[in-house]
């Protein structure tokens, strides 16, 4: 549904994204992952038609966003970033603006209207005007407004940020929900929203993609993904490294924590996947008091802060 | 059409949702009231036409108009509105028409409400009707020109004061062209070459509209105000293409 190709642009000297490509299917959340300034908003306007591209193309379902905007645009749903209402309008003016817009008239209009304010919880503010609501009611009221249409193609752009932990878990229900029948991309930077509500993620940094996959084959590739965190007691903190360290395929041993003759560490594999490894630490065990054994799945967190680390030089 | 039918009756809604339409529509009247009885001379004058109206409109418009329109493309971009704008399935034409089409009818509608000026005056003569329509029309028309340079000059910047002082800055110019006392210096100044001095007169509002004032509708100012308008209207087009690159 939306292809998206080579897509540059730049803001004078200061290349925003560069030669960005990916695609996204019916029935597919795609989460956009990415530090602040990356480049994320930038794409999305693109990919929505509000910004035109340096370089590169859009493509959503069979038109060209930059040939054929107004049929392209029909397809969208789309949440700004600051999620802008017209403050001068009540909820149910806007809503039946946006309807209207969309082409929606008579009672198609009052159904879509209808529809998106029981979506989005807006019952009690409907006859409010816009200036008088507070933030996560803002929110919900452009969310309400994107989906109004029933688009086939949803653009969300960081759809939680400024919600109580309530209305996210709502709002995280809704897209997964939503993303059964449609394509959607939204952006975010909390990680486990990648992993509540995407079916695959893409991690963008410094405007170019780092990292294109499921939120599990992201996982695997977090630095600390299949090691073994082991807790004994009884056993001097020497005897175990060194007898872990001895093990076939470790690649280190990491001593997490040592209090009260309990020692923990975090045993290193050289690759994620390898059954002798595991078998070998378990051999290595035998006979210690050991008070927890687990591998490591490793965190989206721990991957993403590895692979975007150039962030914190910027600015 | 359907969508900036859409757009305008939004715009409208917008205007009359806060005082701002009120404010203006009191002010306007009363300060066309004021010009043409106290400044104007209206009864002085001792003549049932509407000179002493029509003649102000020109200067009431200068700051009223951009006080109406500055906020049509400065407010949406403060608000990141024009974000949702402009990824609706609608062109920027259809948008930009609407806008304008909205503003300039609640223009309209304020110099309607003028209407008791026209019934004063047929009450205590015989005027001409004909030529107050086509003063009316001018008056529209002279409108919608200023409003048309306030549009552009609100899709230049998001800050709405910027916006009115440059409309005001250029709709003067507009006026100062044509007005005597500036011609007849220009005449003065260049002597030999009355062609500059018509050539920069003839951009002004004032020639254009004094034969409105007469009654007379001229093709020709009626091609003025169009393509000012026009010229404008396309020109804010191109504006917020630039914005967004």
């Amino acid at each position: 549904m939306i292809k998206v190709e080579n897509l540059t642009k730049t803001f004078g000297p200061k290349v925003a994204v560069n030669d960005v490509s990916f695609t996204v299917q019916r029935g597919e959340v795609l989460g956009f992952l990415g530090p602040n300034g990356a480049g994320k908003s930038t794409t999305m306007r693109m990919v929505t038609g509000f910004l035109p591209p340096t370089a590169g193309r859009v493509t959503i379902g069979t038109h060209d966003m930059l040939e054929d905007p107004v049929p392209a645009k029909r397809l969208i749903g789309y949440l700004p970033e600051s999620a802008p209402c017209y403050s001068d309008m009540t909820v149910h003016g806007f809503l039946s603006f946006a309807a209207e817009i969309r082409g929606l008239r008579g009672d198609a209009k009052k159904t879509a209207v209808h529809r998106a304010v029981e979506m989005c919880f807006l019952e009690n503010v409907l006859h409010q005007s816009v200036d008088t609501l507070s933030k996560g009611y803002r929110h919900r009221t452009c969310f309400a407004q994107s989906i109004i249409h029933d688009p086939e193609i949803l653009v969300m752009d960081e759809p939680t940020d400024g919600l109580d932990p309530n209305q996210k878990h709502e709002i995280r229900q809704l897209i997964k929900r939503m993303g059964e029948k449609k394509a959607i991309i939204f952006s975010t930077h909390i990680l486990e929203e990648v992993e509540a509500s995407c079916t695959r993620a893409i991690i963008i940094d410094l405007g170019k993609v780092v990292a294109n996959g499921t939120p599990q084959e992201l996982k695997r590739k977090a630095p600390n993904a299949g090691a073994i965190l082991l807790r004994v007691n009884g056993v001097a903190a020497e005897v175990v490294t060194g007898k872990l360290r001895a093990v076939d395929g470790t690649e280190r041993v990491q001593l997490v924590k040592e209090e009260n003759g309990t020692v923990t560490v975090r045993v290193l594999p050289k690759s994620s996947t390898n059954g002798e490894f595991r078998k070998g630490v378990s051999a290595a065990v035998q006979g210690w008091r050991v008070e927890e054994l687990h591998v490591e799945e490793g965190k989206l967190d721990e991957y993403f802060r590895s692979i975007t680390a150039s962030d914190t030089a910027k600015e | 059409m359907g969508n900036i039918t859409t757009i305008a009756k939004r715009e409208l809604s917008a205007y009359f949702a806060s005082p701002v339409a009120y404010v203006f529509i009191v002010i306007f009247l009363l300060l066309t009231g004021f010009f043409t009885f106290m400044v104007g001379g209206f009864f002085e004058r001792n003549v049932a036409d509407l000179t002493a109206f029509f003649l102000w409109h020109p200067w009431l418009y200068l700051f009223l108009v951009p006080a109406v329109g500055m906020r049509v493309w400065s407010e949406e971009r403060r608000q990141g509105t024009i974000e949702l704008l402009m990824t609706m399935p609608i062109t920027p034409w259809q948008a930009i028409m609407g806008k304008f089409l909205a503003s300039w009818a609640f223009l309209g509608l304020a110099l309607a409400l003028t209407f008791p000026v026209v019934i004063t005056v047929k009450y205590l003569g015989n005027p001409d009707l004909g030529v107050v329509a086509g003063a009316y029309i001018g008056s529209f028309l002279l409108a919608g020109a200023y409003l048309a340079i306030t549009c552009l000059t609100s899709a230049l910047t998001r800050n709405q004061v910027i916006a009115f002082i440059i409309s005001v800055v250029v709709c003067l110019f507009l006026i100062l062209a044509g007005w005597p006392p500036v011609t007849n210096i220009l005449t003065k100044a260049l002597p030999d070459n009355r062609w500059i001095v018509e050539l920069v007169s003839a951009f002004s509002v004032m020639t254009h509209f004094e034969d409105f004032q007469r009654g007379v509708v001229d093709s020709r100012h009626l091609l003025f105000f169009l393509s000012v308008i026009g010229f404008s209207l396309f020109s804010t087009s191109v504006a917020l293409r630039g914005l967004r690159s």
